[in-house]
């Protein structure tokens, strides 16, 4: 493969992330540090799409299930690792 | 030091490195070279976008067509780099440094947090954790080839939603931002069958208007 290919994955993937860095700290009202709710509904679409996208098409698998048990840990205030780790599991029974 | 923060960010960090060993072995079965392979995981560095650019290329796409897709799963950091203003350092150059380890993970662990310290040692914690892991991981698996097998077969693709949603809940203290969270997801879902990968998380961001207008009303105020 060609190294051209290679480099412009890594310039554009760094050049977003920069862009987004130096809009923030250009200050004013828009970036007073409040654009921090842009940040939940993205992640929650990052879980929706993570739990239930395959490619082109929405599946409810064991991935949700998976999600389901981490819902009800998190609910009993369970320490991330366990968290992680029983969502591990029941997607690997179920899968 | 060894608090639940730190405990946590290495939890992610050593997830992240099993799909790191997937990455390296699917980026050489694609045909880049073991150097390529680490170049993407050290530069590139997000997830996303470099599983969907080596698979589009081991699908027997050109570079033309696995750019696009690549770019916008990356688009999101910079949506996470601009909300992350207060919790990247401000100088010049090492802003610049800061932004290389804006990521899914380090900034649900960063907003996670109440205080501005602890937003920052979260974010940092998170983003040294898993770019150490996800760095090692692509060259042991660009060099071992297929030893583990799928991450899937241990579960560990429903890991990733699972932590999200443990970091996301703290940040839900009113109905407003549990609306803007729920309107995310459905944005997303919505948008997965007629738009390109990366497009529907991206567009997420859209449920978050309300917010920003009742602020933006705020400050003027």
């Amino acid at each position: 493969m060609s190294w051209t290919a290679v480099l412009a994955l890594c310039a554009a993937a760094y050049a977003l992330k920069a862009a987004g860095a130096f809009a923030s700290s250009r200050g004013g009202t828009l970036a007073s540090g409040r654009l921090d709710v842009l940040v939940v509904p993205v992640i929650a679409g990052l879980i929706a799409v993570q739990t239930f996208g395959a490619d082109k098409a929405l599946v409810v698998d064991e991935r949700a299930a998976a999600l389901l048990v981490a819902a009800v840990l998190i609910w009993r205030r369970t320490p991330l690792l366990i968290v992680a780790l029983a969502a591990a599991g029941t997607a690997a029974l179920l899968g | 030091m060894f608090d639940r923060l730190f405990r946590d960010a290495l939890s992610i960090g050593l997830a992240t490195g099993v799909y790191a060993v997937s990455f390296g072995v699917l980026s050489v079965a694609a045909g880049f070279s073991v150097a390529q392979t680490c170049v993407m995981s050290l530069v590139a560095f997000t997830g996303a976008s470099q599983f969907m650019f080596v698979s589009v290329i081991g699908a027997g796409g050109s570079a033309a067509a696995a750019l696009p897709p690549a770019i916008l799963l990356a688009a999101r950091n910079g949506i996470y780099a601009l909300s992350l203003g207060s919790v990247l350092r401000r100088a010049g150059w090492r802003r610049a440094l800061d932004a290389h380890l804006v990521i899914d993970e380090s900034t649900a662990m960063a907003l996670a947090q109440e205080e501005p310290a602890e937003r920052r040692r979260g974010f940092l914690l998170t983003a040294l954790a898993i770019f150490a892991c996800w760095n090692l991981g692509t060259l042991a698996g660009a060099l071992a080839g297929g030893v583990l097998g799928a991450p899937e077969t241990y579960g560990l693709h429903a890991i990733f939603p699972a932590v999200f949603l443990a970091l996301l809940v703290p940040q839900v203290r009113s109905r407003e931002v549990l609306a803007a969270a729920l309107a995310g997801a459905g944005i997303a879902l919505l948008l997965v069958p007629a738009a390109p990968a990366g497009v529907p998380v991206m567009a997420s961001a859209l449920a978050a208007l309300p917010l920003l207008v009742k602020r933006r009303a705020k400050v003027l105020a």
